[in-house]
């Protein structure tokens, strides 16, 4: 057994060390060896009423798994985790964990456990010796077609395809996984670890469909009548809003998206070689948003001489992340608000007009809003800017173009039941397309939901 | 095989038609909409406009000028060879419906796609007037098939080595002076065209439909990558566009945005010429 002092404290997570991290796109956190893995396994006290399971939106058996661990079976706790989540590889990688199960560790005397870099751990080491498929109940003879590939459409499909149902993934893009593929990048969320998961989703036998974008190459109505049963639409939150400001078309302004999908889905840091779509960043890059950590991350590695995030309240991220991006001199100035771009004689952005906030007077809920400092206005000079505010559903989604499905105007979201995920008669909806921009645990697990939903609707047509 | 080139024709230097295997772009496919498509692994992703399609043989006619890496990677590509990722329609289709008297204008590549409007606009009933116009009398693509097809065509080359020396907005600025009346003026081509077609037809009162290149990334409004302004709002051309109302959109922040990899396209075609390689 180990000493009680040595057990107070986390293990860390091995990193790549900061001055290696800007000269490549490598994941920045290495994982647990065995050794640590059990070192830190032994630190769990194994509660009998653990609160990290019920903090955990997919009731994962965590001190089960971490049970399994002390005892070498890895494959067996990735086993026990895969049974309720189909991508524990990248959960353990970006699951905001200090606000989940983490935040519910009842390790008092001592840090709370790493459950996140346990899990990567034994999924690393599973998708590493490979994943065995569990059993598959026999065939239905029933299709469902999913609307997108993302977390809640993949896990949506995994849960469906384990009942015996025929399963087809239809994606726009030219590769599936959704935000997993075009958003997070290769420094969090590696593209290999993320390809292994959907070979495993694959191997259940789902089929996926990639460069069909439903409401353009088929509607939802052309399913049905191709012979589908069901329909999950799990299309994301992927269109970006603007900020409304003047100057926000000038050259050398991106939204997140189109930043994030030139690098991570085109690969665009390894243009002109290794990739034909180029990016453009030079000098100074300004980040226009509390979204903007991994784009200001993914600037300094393009070479970028200074990044800095203005935002208002918040940063959007999980912990580790911003202070690796801090680490890294990801600059950041809180209680600001762009006012607007101004560009050059060519139209290339130049700098932008910031103001400083303050909070006002509170409401009657009792919320303050920030509002301006009068005659604060300042400048900063940025050659590259990201908009990296909010995203709401897209508009071409197939929303459109399916029978009576209601969508809130305001929010843009799919309006759903919210016990079966129905939004019409065989139609059902989850993730981000119907929550807002949210998180990945929080689309497998509707994409879970509705697949219960679906099964049920299918037993009973 | 889906994405399978099944023509291949070379209709003037540099320019080049193809046909490809796509059941499902053709079976959906409008005037006026295009497709995104990527050549290999580690292509970009090009929009090219929808030129015609059959439903029943399944495939969708591409015509393109090879200016950038990719366009010259796709014209290496024969009959045969598979189109990496080919994804569409995309984006909204343009307004077929009876004018009246409208005149379908067509600079360099966009030919092609101005002689299928002009095809769809007649078949309804319209009396179309054509005007095309290209840098040399070689790069007129389909001068016969619209001569055959439309009332009247006026052709333009910028040295004067076919028809009138200039520009085709300086014909229907003429047209216009001398008192020809349209009910719709369709302009496709290179930007200073439109614009120019936009700025003859403004005083005139005559409605323009424009139909704009921005530089894409998805295609499927996710990016922003494509945006214009429009009449003072920010568009997106992939989905609110590409055609919009000529009088309306910002021409000077179309032309500069689509300048802004001018340098990148040059490297990419230098690295891309540089190993003499194919793929
Ligand atoms: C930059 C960024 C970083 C993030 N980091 C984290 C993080 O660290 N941790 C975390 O938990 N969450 C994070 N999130 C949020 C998380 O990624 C999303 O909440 C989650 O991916 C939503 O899953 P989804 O399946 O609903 O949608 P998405 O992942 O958005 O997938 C939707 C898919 O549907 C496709 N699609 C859309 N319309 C159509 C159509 N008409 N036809 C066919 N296909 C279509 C899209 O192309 C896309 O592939 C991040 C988000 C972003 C943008
Ligand atoms: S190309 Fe991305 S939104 Fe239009």
């Amino acid at each position: 057994m180990q000493k009680l002092d040595v057990r107070l404290k986390q293990i860390p997570m091995p990193e790549l060390p900061v001055e290696k991290r800007l000269q490549t796109f490598d994941e920045v956190a290495l994982g647990y060896s065995e050794e640590q893995a059990l070192a830190e396994a032994a630190r769990c006290l194994q509660c009998t009423h653990p609160l990290c399971v019920e903090m955990c939106p997919l009731r994962i058996d965590v001190p089960g798994f971490i049970k399994l661990v002390r005892q070498g079976n890895y494959v067996e706790a990735a086993q026990k985790i895969r049974q309720e989540n189909c991508m524990p590889a990248v959960c353990g990688r970006v699951c905001p964990q200090e606000r989940l199960c983490v935040l519910g560790c009842k390790n008092v005397i001592g840090d709370p456990i790493n459950i996140g870099g346990l899990e990567r751990f034994v999924a690393d080491y599973e998708l590493e010796t490979g994943v065995t498929i569990p059993d598959i109940a026999p065939s239905t003879g029933r299709s469902v077609a999913i609307v997108g590939s993302g977390p809640a459409g993949l896990s949506a499909a995994a849960e469906l395809a384990k009942r015996g149902h025929h399963v087809v993934v239809f994606e726009a893009l030219h590769e599936p996984g959704g935000v997993l593929t075009y958003g997070i990048p290769e420094f969090r969320l590696p593209k290999k670890v993320v390809k292994q998961e959907i070979d495993y989703v694959r191997r259940l036998g789902v089929e996926i469909k990639t460069n069909i974008v439903i409401g353009r190459t088929l509607t939802i109505d052309d399913l049905f009548d191709e012979g589908f049963k069901a329909v999950f639409i799990g299309s994301g939150a992927g269109l970006p809003k603007l900020l409304g400001i003047p100057g926000e078309n000038l050259c050398g302004v991106y939204t997140l998206n189109e930043f994030l999908l030139r690098v991570n889905l085109m690969r665009a840091h390894l243009f002109p070689r290794g990739s034909k779509t180029p990016i453009r960043v030079r000098g100074r890059v300004a980040i226009l948003g509390a979204r903007g950590m991994d784009a200001a991350r993914a600037a300094l590695r393009l070479g970028a001489e200074e990044v800095c995030i203005f935002y208002q309240r918040k940063l959007v991220g999980r912990v580790d992340d911003i202070r690796r991006g801090i680490e890294e001199g990801v600059k950041l100035q809180p209680s600001t608000k762009p006012v607007k771009l101004l560009g050059d004689e060519n139209r290339w952005v130049k700098l932008v007009e910031l103001v400083k906030l303050k909070p006002g007077q509170p409401d009657k809920t009792g919320k303050t809003k920030l509002i301006p400092v009068l005659g604060s206005e300042f400048l900063y000079s940025a050659e590259t800017v990201v908009i990296a505010t909010d995203h709401v559903p897209n508009t071409v989604a197939a929303i459109k173009t399916a029978r009576n499905v209601k969508v809130d105007e305001k929010r843009r979201t799919i309006i759903v039941d919210p016990e079966t995920l129905m939004a019409a008669d065989g139609v059902f909806a989850g993730g981000d397309v119907v929550s807002g921009a949210a998180s990945v645990i929080e689309a497998i697990k509707a994409g879970k939901r509705a697949a219960q939903s679906i099964h049920a609707y299918l037993m009973k047509h | 095989m889906e994405n399978e080139i099944v023509y291949k024709e070379e209709l003037a230097p540099e320019i080049k038609l193809m046909k490809v295997r796509a059941p499902l772009i053709a079976r959906k496919a409008k005037s006026g909409q295009f497709v995104i498509l990527r050549v290999s692994e580690d292509g970009e992703r090009i929009p090219l406009t929808l030129i015609d399609w059959d439903p029943k043989n399944g495939t969708i006619t591409l015509v393109f000028r090879e200016v950038g890496a990719t366009t010259k990677e796709l014209g290496k590509l024969n009959v045969g060879d598979v189109i990496h990722d080919l994804v569409g329609p995309l984006g909204k289709p343009g307004e077929i419906t009876l004018y009246g008297r409208v005149c379908v204008i067509g600079g360099g590549i966009a030919i092609a796609a101005a002689y299928e409007r002009a095809k769809k606009l007649k078949e309804i009933g319209n009396n179309v007037v054509a005007i095309i116009g290209a840098r040399t009398a070689e790069q007129l693509i389909f001068r016969d098939e619209l001569k055959g097809l439309v009332d009247k065509l006026y052709v333009t080359t910028d040295d004067g080595s076919e028809g009138i020396k200039g520009y085709p907005s300086d014909v229907l600025k003429g047209l216009l002076e001398s008192g020809e009346k349209f009910n719709l003026v369709y302009a496709v081509g290179p930007e200073a065209l439109m614009k120019a077609v936009s700025e003859v037809t403004k005083p005139y009162k005559i409605k323009t439909i424009v139909s704009l290149n921005s530089l894409m990334v998805d295609g499927t409004g996710m990016c922003g990558c494509c945006r214009v302004t429009v009449g003072g709002k920010t568009m997106f051309t992939c989905v609110d566009g590409p055609e919009f109302d000529g009088h309306l959109v910002d021409f000077e922040e179309l032309m500069a945005r689509l300048r802004m990899y001018e340098e990148e396209e040059k490297l990419a075609i230098k690295v891309m010429e540089g190993c003499g390689c194919r793929s």
